[in-house]
């Protein structure tokens, strides 16, 4: 069996290893109703992407260390000086400065709340999230924006209080690394893989 | 942007005024087995083409410069498809330029094409738009749907567009429908209205007689929204020709077409609703800086605007569109109008984003019965009509023609057209499609000013585009 798409880099340069993508022949689309004639064909192709986070690598490394990190503006003369955001911006939106990362963690772990959240029953395809799924949107004491991400355990209400948990064994490197449960959840009950 | 300045909120100044003179649309569907994207636009071409009783030979030596609206590569698997549709179109060598800006790409469309006779570069330009989105199974479009999320912050999240709007259907829901049945209710008319309306549309891809129950019983896609509340994933194209004044005469001298003065106005927001800051509401002409002072007492939780229950972009679009053609009032000044309803919430939450109704009351516009061609309540005509088309419940939603159907039908009340091609029994025939025993007469008596509204994402990019008979304008002096 070949292997996936692997990458690394070296030099600054990306290192592939494995296959990029596999080859599915085409097959013909015909026309029950019209004798079979041609209408046209399948046209299959699976890719693997090369993703670069650039300056949000360190939020998605920081996921799997169990840590919430954030940025926030410190440029003085700046209006939105002191403005913390998460989702990461690694500019101010504002002055365009470079934003300083900060640990938003115990932030998280102690104001965490639901704003609104949404229970889905279907998913497009490639979801891997189990359904339904139930989607939170966050906010933070202090923060000025509000994190969307998914609710692991329990019932999403207005205002329920959340803490965040991370995926520490196996992690993915993605969003889905994150989640969430109701204040007060024992370690023993949550997911595979994933700790306080 | 955190703030604005008073240079960033300039109402836009045309240099030269813009006409359309001509539309047209193909049929919209699920699936086009039997036909290429080109054959789709050049069946709206020639619509156009014959609305203004010439041929499209005729109509192209006219056009200076085209735009193309066409959001998703991905979902019709080419790139660069505007050379495609332009070759084939057989416009070269003149100049195009292909536009996205996701479910507002139809819009945006508009604005492109309206900048350029404007400013002079061109005095005719042809405006179409189109997408392609069968080429892969319903799961998988809604996959690629979803990529028009933050691909790192959003998408993995479930890949489904419709819950990220959910999000927002939620909040709206228990603020400002203070998680009322009857708020739900009110919700599945829209489905209703616009699924009904579809019926008497012979280009509409869900025509439906249904009911309120019948919308609450279908199948929850995210709650609180169920499959009825969504809008269609639709193949089709449209067009529009906008011209200046001596052009507009001209290809208009033998036509039932009376050009009509065109404004198109856009706004933007944050892709990821995540990022909107609190923010105090710009206020519209027919709004006063007192009206949402108490705006949390009365809806506990929706002094937080945008949030998650308001579109800036929307609001935005609509404060430029307004001040350019003199809107005060828009259910006063003007006749009918065709919404974004790309899900029944995100329908009601335009109503207040450009003023119809103020904020947190923006189910009274349905309620009222206003929004209907004939008012329910009392068998007048309804005040403001809207989506008469069907929108993109009951009509279509070929991204990047949207917007463009949207002026189509918008043009076509104007005009005093509607029936004539809405009611063509030639076109139900071409179309296989059954022409109901009861087709009704949807034509807005009188039109004379309409609106477009073309919304994309959750809100990142909006467009108003605004026509009026030019006898009726309202800044006389324009």
């Amino acid at each position: 069996m070949s292997m996936f798409g692997q990458v690394y880099v070296k030099d600054n340069k990306y290192k592939l290893k494995g296959e990029f993508h596999h080859l599915t022949p085409n097959t013909p689309i015909r026309d029950a109703d019209d004798n079979w004639k041609l209408l046209g064909v399948t046209n299959p192709r699976d890719m693997t992407f090369i993703h670069s986070y650039g300056g949000e690598a360190i939020f998605f490394e920081s996921l799997s260390q169990g840590k919430l990190m954030a940025t926030r503006c410190d440029q003085d003369g700046c209006d939105s000086k002191g403005t913390i955001y998460i989702p990461f911006r690694t500019h101010c939106p504002d002055c365009l400065g470079k934003n300083s990362v900060i640990d938003l963690t115990d932030i998280a772990k102690t104001t965490a709340k639901v704003h609104t959240f949404m229970v889905c029953e279907r998913s497009g395809a490639f979801n891997v999230l189990e359904k339904p799924i139930k989607f939170i949107n966050i906010e933070f004491d202090g923060v000025a924006t509000i994190l969307m991400s998914y609710l692991s355990l329990g019932e999403p209400e207005f205002n329920m209080e959340v803490v965040p948990i991370f995926k520490t064994t196996g992690p993915t490197f993605t969003i889905l690394d994150l989640s969430w449960v109701p204040k007060g959840t024992s370690e023993s009950q949550l997911p595979e893989g994933f700790t306080f | 942007m955190i703030k604005f300045s008073k240079q960033q909120l300039k109402i836009p100044k045309l240099q030269r005024p813009v006409y359309l003179v001509t539309a047209g649309q193909s049929k919209f569907d699920r699936a086009f087995p039997d036909k290429r994207t080109e054959e789709l636009c050049i069946d709206s071409f020639t619509m156009a083409a014959g609305l203004l009783d010439i041929s499209p030979a005729e109509l192209k030596k006219y056009i200076h410069t085209c735009y193309y609206g066409h959001f998703a590569d991905h979902f019709g698997d080419q790139l660069l498809g505007e050379s495609v549709i332009h070759d084939r179109l057989g416009l070269d060598p003149l100049g195009n330029v292909g536009v996205k800006t996701g479910g507002a790409t139809g819009g945006s469309t508009m604005w492109e094409g309206m900048k350029a006779v404007a400013s002079g570069y061109s005095d005719c330009v042809l405006v179409m738009g189109w997408e392609r989105m069968d080429e892969v199974p319903t799961d998988e479009g809604n996959f690629l749907i979803s990529c028009a999320a933050d691909k790192d912050w959003e998408s993995p999240l479930g890949h489904i567009y419709t819950g990220y709007y959910a999000v927002m259907a939620q909040r709206y829901w228990q603020i400002f429908g203070k998680s009322e049945d009857s708020f739900r209710r009110t919700l599945a008319e829209i489905a209703v209205k616009h699924h009904g309306y579809a019926r008497f549309n012979p280009f509409a891809q869900a025509p439906m007689k249904i009911t309120v129950d019948d919308v609450l019983n279908s199948p929850v896609v995210a709650y609180p929204l169920r499959a009825l509340d969504c809008c269609l994933m639709s193949v089709g194209a449209a067009c529009s020709i906008l011209c200046d004044e001596d052009t507009a005469d001209q290809l208009t001298k033998n036509s039932k077409n009376k050009p009509l003065r065109i404004w198109v106005s856009a706004g933007s927001h944050t892709l990821r609703p995540a990022d909107r800051l609190d923010m105090d509401i710009p206020l519209l002409p027919n709004e006063t800086p007192d009206q949402y002072k108490d705006l949390g007492e009365r809806f506990p939780g929706g002094d937080r605007y945008p949030g998650f229950t308001g579109f800036l972009a929307a609001r935005m679009a609509a404060l430029y569109g307004y001040g350019m053609a003199g809107i005060t009032d828009p259910t006063e000044d003007l006749d009918v109008v065709e919404l974004h309803d790309a899900f029944t919430i995100s329908d009601v939450q335009t109503y207040e984003d450009i003023g119809i109704r103020p904020y947190g009351y923006g189910r009274e516009y349905v309620e009222s019965g206003d929004c209907y061609h004939t008012n329910p309540n009392t068998g007048e005509p309804g005040k403001l009509p809207s989506n008469l088309s069907g929108g993109l419940i009951g009509c279509m939603h070929s991204v990047g023609a949207t917007g463009i159907m949207q002026t189509y039908e918008i043009a076509t009340h104007i005009w005093n057209r509607w029936d004539e091609i809405h009611g063509d029994d030639k076109l139900w025939k071409q179309y296989n499609r059954e022409k109901p025993s009861d087709w009704t007469s949807l034509q807005v008596k009188d039109a004379k000013r309409g609106m477009a509204i073309s919304h994309a994402g959750v809100g990142s990019h909006v467009t108003a585009t605004i026509l009026m008979d030019p006898d009726h304008l309202i800044n006389k002096d324009d």
